[in-house]
């Protein structure tokens, strides 16, 4: 087997084994990324140099006896988590040349558990976006392509397109990602791989570029079901630098991928069974429930009355977070500065940032000002923050019934770049399925369990209760057991 | 309800956005596009419903106070490398009193 084809488990074991020392697969990945990246677009800076330093010393960590849980494992980081003395560009002109001084919690808590980092990954532009085709480093090209059509180049899915991207593309063992409405669990699902965003708190936001802080949520892209529970063991935990940080202990999460799901109630929420879904996906979801039920599950209907406002309710906390996260980039602390020789402090401002930011931010950030603007706060922020509550209370009635629910990750299969660019909201009905649980603040996790006619992944979706991944993760990995996804992209290492 | 021009130029001011006057019309097309979609909004009956402020799905977690005392600090050169006009121990801003 390549190296790089290893499951994360697999390359911890036959790291343990000494089959293979981390310099070894480090290197084999940054081949990987030198043949492949010109034309995948995964990464946005490649750290080889560091990576390959960080992989000699892990190795001498093993050496000695002293490996520790993810010691060696070269990951790639969203390009959103700050890294100290790495670039960290958010996908954005504004911050081209921003090399942050200091480290995310995030990414630090996998450095300290003795992670390699191959460099930082594309995403759409401050992580708003479903296809990453907003980045300012440009589109990623997913490493899947139709059967019928394989010259048609897709979307990896977004924001973290990139993460999910290089780890499909064997680029990389695994990925930090975050979410925001889908942002881990579509591209997940568009490139094949698994993603799981946990409950708002379990991981620290410290460190990562603010998007929309009430909604944002780190978690692993991996190409295992365990894989992400092991990555997410390492990123999670309290912190005191993010006063949302959940201070409860962090469990186990990969023991819980063998738990099974016998005599667990999984619900089925009838709003999701939305008109125009594909046949397909309509049938993937009914036998992606069949299996859970051969696996001593039982599934029950139940509603979520409030679904089909999630995504208008979604489009106005989101901005407005946003307008408000975004207003720090002023061209006078860090980043880009544009300015007139002329120009007033106010003329510096506007230029800055009508230059830094692209037309999606620059919309979302109007959106947000609106809404937030006197006179129009009660009308659209407190009403969106009214039926968010009414859509997390609708969790809680369903989480009184049953222990986890299962639904469609996507309403479709990867599109093509230069596809669903015309009309905002067309994209914007990417995340249909997700933004509910990040709207609730609940653990979601997409995991691949089927191809479309065209030979493109789709997955589905697990949500779990508040702070309850480890059943997440349990009926994410009977699905996997049963669903045996073995198909690979035509682009890989 | 749909904004006009006026209005769009507004916001764009109270977002410190510099819009031109050819990108006017279609931010006004797209922001009457988004509003218009997310007025559905009106037909949720949310009498006597407590907003949801911040994002935990625990209703009852409280945010802890932390101890108010200076934890950090005397990092100038860390503040200001990458400042893009840095000045001495100062960010460099045009001049804004004469």
């Amino acid at each position: 087997m390549r190296a790089t084809d290893l499951t994360l488990r697999g390359a911890l074991d036959a790291l343990d084994a000494k089959a293979i020392s981390s310099v070894e697969l480090t290197q084999a990945h940054l081949d990987g990324i030198a043949r492949l990246n010109p034309r995948l677009n995964a990464y946005i800076t490649v750290t080889g140099e560091k990576a390959l330093a960080q992989a000699a010393a892990s190795d001498a960590r093993r050496a000695k006896g002293e490996a520790r849980p993810l010691d060696g494992i070269p990951l790639a980081i969203k390009d959103l988590f700050c890294t100290a003395g790495t670039r960290t560009t958010a996908g954005s002109k504004i911050l081209h040349n921003f090399v942050p001084p200091y480290e995310s919690t995030v990414s630090q808590k996998l450095l300290d558990d003795g992670a390699v980092f191959l460099g930082k990954a594309n995403l759409d532009e401050f992580a708003m976006g479903s296809s990453n085709t907003t980045s300012a480093s440009g589109p990623v090209e997913n490493p899947w392509s139709r059967a019928n059509d394989p010259d048609t180049r897709l979307v990896p899915g977004g924001s973290s397109g990139g993460s999910a991207a290089a780890v499909a593309a064997r680029l990389a063992l695994g990925a930090t990602a975050t979410d925001t409405g889908g942002s881990i669990r579509q591209p997940a699902a568009f490139c094949g791989i698994v993603g799981m965003k946990p409950t708002y708190g379990r991981c620290s936001r410290y460190g990562i570029v603010a998007f929309a802080s009430s909604l944002d949520q780190a978690g692993p892209v991996a190409r295992t079901v365990e894989d992400c529970a092991i990555l997410l063991r390492s990123m999670a935990g309290y912190d005191a630098k993010d006063s949302t940080s959940a201070n409860l202990p962090v469990p186990d999460f990969a023991a819980a991928c063998a738990r099974g799901v016998k005599g667990l109630r999984i619900g089925v929420p009838r709003e999701f069974r939305l008109d125009g879904t594909p046949p397909e996906i309509a049938a993937l979801w009914d036998q992606g429930l069949a299996w859970l039920r051969e696996a001593g599950a039982e599934t029950v209907e139940i509603s979520l009355p409030h679904t089909k406002y999630a995504l208008p309710t979604y489009y106005i906390v989101a901005p407005a977070e946003a307008s408000s996260n975004l207003a720090r980039y002023d061209g006078v602390r860090f980043g880009l500065r544009v300015a007139e020789p002329d120009s007033d402090l106010r003329d510096l401002y506007e230029r800055t940032r009508a230059a830094g930011f692209g037309a999606e931010v620059r919309r979302r950030i109007m959106i947000g000002t609106y809404v937030l603007s006197a006179g129009y706060y009660d009308a659209y922020y407190l009403k969106a923050q009214k039926v968010r509550a009414l859509i997390r209370r609708d969790f809680e009635e369903a989480f009184s019934r049953v222990d986890a629910i299962v639904t469609p990750a996507t309403p479709s299969a990867a599109f093509g770049i230069d596809e669903k660019q015309d009309d905002p909201i067309t994209m914007y009905l990417n995340d249909v399925f997700t933004v509910t649980a990040n709207l609730a603040g609940l653990p979601g996790l997409a995991v691949p369990a089927g191809l479309d006619a065209q030979g493109l992944p789709l997955g589905l979706q697990v949500i779990g209760r508040a702070f309850d991944e480890e059943s997440v993760f349990a009926v994410g990995a009977a699905i996997e057991r049963s669903a045996a996804f073995d198909a690979l992209p035509g682009l890989r290492a | 309800m749909s904004l006009d021009t006026a209005t769009i130029r507004r916001i764009a001011a109270l977002a410190r956005l510099r819009l031109e006057d050819h990108e006017v019309a279609q931010a006004q097309t797209e922001i009457n596009g988004i509003l218009g979609w997310i007025e559905q909004l009106q037909a949720v009956d949310t009498d006597g419903v407590e907003p949801m402020a911040g994002g935990s799905a625990v209703a009852l977690v409280a945010a802890p106070l932390r101890v108010d005392a200076v934890t950090d600090g005397g990092q100038a050169d860390a503040v200001l490398a990458n400042a893009p006009d840095r000045q001495g121990e100062y960010f460099g801003v045009p001049k804004v009193v004469e």
